[in-house]
């Protein structure tokens, strides 16, 4: 640390999005409104490009920027995920926006924007750096969620996001600085060793350096929105337009659970002991209110964000067992997630009546009769979703609860596999009203390509994936095994 | 031994690649229900005559697994694709890939509308049994066993009866309830053993607390799945309102499958808390004999009687499972397989007249004898098969079960002698209100006696049942190696650790 390197190759990733941003932005600004599906195309080979950048870089672990910024194999992994999910999710914009007349070219730069913040949070190796990524991604998910500023329903969800969002920032800052008083660094590597010689047996780890853990953990709990800092994902889910949504579910998710493990595992990991405490209680609640609060919800996209609350609850249980098996067990957790939600999101991006775009669960009553295949696959996810094997939801649960049971947490895998029963109850009430009730009103039979696609990959992965799980089980793996040198 | 085919895999995944010709049958709707019958018949039955080489090939007299394959499947891990069969699972492949064909002809003229997914689902639904049957790792078992629940639940629900959306979420919710502790268990097994190899499991001595709790987990997931008394409740519901064909395959190998696992898990690997908690089986299995019979007598409904009739007979399966002795055991399987056919037919004949009267209801049948001889002399041979007439494969099980019970426990035989005497009752008063008495309604006349395709499903049936019952020896002899292997290990490991078992003896 002692040379101040800049080191710019490890970010190149993070530099080229943030370039290519700008001159997206410029060029918006001077080709006017009709730039929209230029900037989009852009967008997405942007994301690309970064995306094959990530892994041309792709190397042992390096510090760079004097400490502020990490790339290791779990960044590398996490990263993959974060820019398919972006990449996927404008994908998924791209007839929405068009039949919305929400064609502005800001859009695609936003995201942009919360794809560059996401990178620095999964990279971010000091306090200083973490905000600095988490307030970036914010701003930008806070606009997009009011990116409709003449609904009332959009701009209240992104106000709600902003006050509330805010507040877990302020409270993120408030234990990290309690933190840095206390240990006197905001350095990752400084905090770990500064808490690890605090945490030896007989010596006693200061009141304040637990406060300020708790602060930051309930900080970013609030973004992961697990339970009980979850409230005010049903509604920003609900509000912010369909795409929005879809997005929120899939990249920020993966973003904010990674940085949730990194802090957990390098600064935090000597204080182990208090902080599984904590995650144990939060992962329990997320997946009981995942369960059952998504019963009673006749909206989809109020469900999928009940949905992803217990998923994320899921996700903790493996960040509760720690070690490599469990980190292992959580990216691929976040993997098969981001898969078996861009199915579901494409199925109700798909879902119009006469043109009129419709999220309510009844309205996909019939749907096997009227597009078999789109039943066939959001059918898949669903069961993915329950776990069910031998679909790929089963092995992302299969693999928490393994590291789970395997640390000696039965009551958290009881817990888990009960409150999974729960949830497939909600997840069969979907199968059921497609398959088992009669058509009401048909869904318009024309579906983008764009959707058809990104269901297509999304559910044909879900499906195959028990064929051949090698590649990114390994994957997982090595990310895992990086984080713990 | 034909070792250089991957037989298990071919039965097992021949029906898949069915489903998906079946998947790019195209055309107007009547061509393509035309073609997914004949594609899903000839599927099921070339897969049973795939399935074939394996009662040929199977060597008896050994205990070993047999045909195995494996390979690796998840990096890392041990998790394998390992398959093979000994001479407990062998047979059930057999029933499954048996009845499967009937299952399809059963549903030619039945199932009219989305014949194609239906076919689909059953095809499915092969693979996953008879993947079950054969696996040998314990994740492998596990996703075949759970995976059964998808299509189940789709055929429940989509080509069920008035209540099939009850029935199918009940179906599917108990069992998952089940499953899912279950897998609580096999993570904690690959835990503490480090390994998902099944074979190398049962030679793994679990801890005694362990056991305890382990055993708890497993019973959890096949009590439901047997089902035994008091977790039967979704059965009835189930059989009811499944189509005919769904009927026959949940009686005939879903079934089975709660009580192979109390075979493949519970007793070989947790014999000492298997011997602990014995007192508890046979409490369950007794109250299942005796009081899901007296159910059975008030039906009013012919498919309800028959399921409540399923679950006494299952009670006398996992009886004879817990008995750990010889005839116990073997009596168990023997029943297993004989219920597998007997109940199946039995469905298949509520399936006739449902099909003629669109009603299951007992009252609104009799005398049908006038006017469907043939109909009545199948009805009658499997009625007699379900009492356990000598002569037939239902006696033979039962025999051995009340012959293993007694070794073991008078009393619970004793109880279970009653649910014979109780199973006779209940299958020939069904019997008499529906096919003796006066014809009396005037749609009863128009019924017609068995068409050939039905003949066609009822001759193999009739069939087995006879053989099963009157030459027994073949099919005891194909298991009989397994289960002394199984016995003695049980016995040694249950009796070692002191006087226990002396205290269970009544």
């Amino acid at each position: 640390m002692n040379v101040p390197a800049l080191s710019l190759g490890a970010a190149l990733p993070e530099l080229f999005l943030a370039l290519s941003a700008l001159g997206l932005l410029l060029y918006g600004a001077i080709a006017g409104e009709g730039s929209y599906r230029r900037v989009a195309g852009l967008s997405i080979a942007a994301l690309a490009a970064a995306a094959a950048l990530l892994f041309s870089g792709a190397g042992p672990r390096s510090v760079g920027f004097s400490g502020l910024f990490v790339t290791d194999g779990f960044a590398t992994f996490m990263k993959a995920l974060v820019l398919l999910g972006a990449g996927l999710g404008l994908v998924l914009s791209l007839d929405h926006n068009r039949r919305e007349d929400m064609e502005r070219f800001e859009f695609p730069i936003l995201v942009l924007f919360a794809t560059i913040g996401m990178m620095l949070m999964i990279s971010a190796s000091d306090l200083m750096s973490l905000y600095l990524g988490l307030e970036l991604q914010s701003l930008s998910l806070y606009v997009i969620a009011a990116f409709r500023r003449d609904s009332v329903k959009s701009t209240e969800a992104g106000l709600k996001y902003f006050v509330l969002g805010a507040l877990s920032s302020g409270m993120l800052l408030y234990g990290a600085s309690l933190v840095y008083g206390f240990v006197g660094s905001t350095g990752f590597e400084a905090i770990g060793k500064a808490l690890a010689a605090a945490a030896r047996p007989g010596e006693q780890v200061p009141l304040g350096i637990l406060f300020g853990l708790v602060f930051v953990l309930a900080g970013l709990a609030f973004k992961v929105s697990a339970a009980p800092f979850h409230m005010w994902t049903p509604d920003v889910y609900e509000g912010a337009p369909t795409p929005v949504t879809a997005f929120f579910a899939i990249a920020p998710k993966v973003a904010a659970t990674a940085l949730l493990v990194r802090v957990l595992v390098e600064p935090f990991g000597p204080l182990a002991a208090q902080w599984q405490q904590i995650v144990w209680f939060v992962a329990v609640l997320s997946m009981a209110v995942g369960a059952f609060a998504a019963i009673w919800q006749t909206n989809l996209k109020r469900l999928m964000a009940y949905s992803s609350i217990g998923h994320v609850g899921y996700a903790l249980v493996g960040v509760v067992a720690g070690g490599k098996a469990g980190i292992a067990a959580v990216a691929l957790y976040l993997a098969i997630y981001l898969f078996m939600n861009v199915a579901v999101f494409a199925v109700i991006l798909s879902m119009r009546v006469q043109g009129r775009s419709v999220e309510r669960i009844e309205d996909l009553a019939g749907l096997s009769t009227t597009h078999p295949l789109m039943a066939a696959g959001l059918a898949a996810s669903m069961f993915a979703m329950a776990g069910i094997p031998p679909l790929a939801g089963f092995f992302s649960k299969f693999y928490v609860f393994e590291a789970a049971v395997r640390s000696g947490f039965y009551v958290l895998a009881v817990v888990g596999v009960l409150t999974s029963v729960f949830g497939a109850f909600y997840y069969l009430r979907i199968v059921k009203i497609m398959y088992f009730d009669e058509v009401k009103e048909a869904l318009d039979a024309r579906v983008a390509p764009s959707l058809t696609g990104v269901l297509a990959i999304g559910s044909l992965f879900t499906l195959l994936f028990f064929v051949m799980p090698g590649p990114l089980v390994r994957a997982a793996h090595a990310a895992a095994a990086s984080l713990f040198p | 031994m034909n070792a250089s085919w991957p037989i298990l895999s071919l039965v097992t995944f021949l029906p898949l690649v069915g489903a998906g010709l079946i998947l790019f049958v195209r055309g107007d709707d009547e061509t393509v229900a035309r073609n997914a019958r004949w594609v899903a018949l000839w599927t099921t039955l070339a897969t049973f005559l795939v399935s074939l080489a394996l009662w040929t090939g199977f060597e008896r007299g050994t205990a070993a697994f047999q045909f195995v394959e494996k390979a690796e499947w998840f990096p890392g891990t041990g998790i394998a694709y390992h398959m093979g069969v000994d001479g407990i699972s062998v047979l059930f492949v057999l029933l499954s890939t048996f009845l499967m064909p009937i299952c399809v002809l059963a549903s030619w003229e039945a199932i009219e509308h989305r014949v194609k997914e239906y076919m689909i689902a059953f095809l499915v639904l092969e693979t996953m049994m008879v993947g079950m049957f054969c696996a040998l790792d314990t994740v492998l078992f596990y996703i075949f066993f759970e995976a059964v629940l998808i299509p189940m639940f789709l055929i429940i629900g989509v080509w069920g009866g008035a209540r099939r959306v009850y029935s199918a979420f009940k179906f599917f919710l108990y069992t998952l309830a089940g499953s899912v502790l279950m897998l609580v268990a096999l993570l904690y097994i690959y835990g503490d053993a480090g390994t998902t190899d099944i074979t190398k499991l049962m030679g793994h001595g679990f801890g005694r607390q362990a056991q305890t709790w382990l055993w708890l987990a497993f019973f959890a997931s096949f009590a439901v799945k047997v089902p035994m008394w008091p977790v039967h409740t979704w059965l009835p519901d189930a059989h009811v309102e499944a189509p005919t064909a769904g009927s026959v395959i949940l009686a005939g190998v879903l079934l089975k499958m709660g009580a192979y696992g109390f075979l493949r898990f519970s007793l070989p690997m947790l014999p000492e808390a298997s011997v602990a908690f014995t007192p508890l089986v046979y409490t369950l299995s007794i109250v299942a004999i005796v009081y899901t019979s007296l159910v059975a007598l008030v039906q009013e409904d012919m498919k309800k009687l028959i399921a409540y009739s399923s679950v006494a007979h299952m009670g006398f399966v996992t009886l004879g499972i817990f008995t750990g002795t010889r005839q116990g055991i073997d009596g168990a399987l023997f029943q297993m397989l004989s219920h597998g056919v007997v109940s199946g037919a039995l469905f298949l004949c509520v399936g006739v007249v449902y099909d003629r009267l669109h009603t299951r209801e007992i009252a609104r049948y009799g005398g049908l004898v006038e006017r469907m001889p043939r109909y009545a002399a199948v009805f009658m041979l499997f009625t007699m098969g379900s009492v356990g007439l000598p002569g037939t494969s239902g006696f033979v099980g039962e025999f051995l079960v009340l012959a293993g019970a007694f070794q073991s426990s008078t009393w619970a035989a004793a109880f279970a002698a009653l649910g014979v005497i109780l199973g006779a009752a209940y299958m020939l008063y069904l019997y008499r209100r529906v096919v003796f008495g006066k014809l009396e309604r005037a749609d009863l006349r128009d019924m017609l006696d068995l068409s050939r395709r039905e003949v066609a499903i009822f001759l193999p049936l009739v069939a087995v049942v006879l053989w099963m019952g009157i030459q027994p020896k073949p099919v005891l002899d194909v298991f009989s190696a397994s289960v002394d292997q199984l016995v003695a290990r049980y016995q040694q490991a249950a009796l070692e650790p002191g006087s226990r078992v002396a205290s269970l003896a009544d």
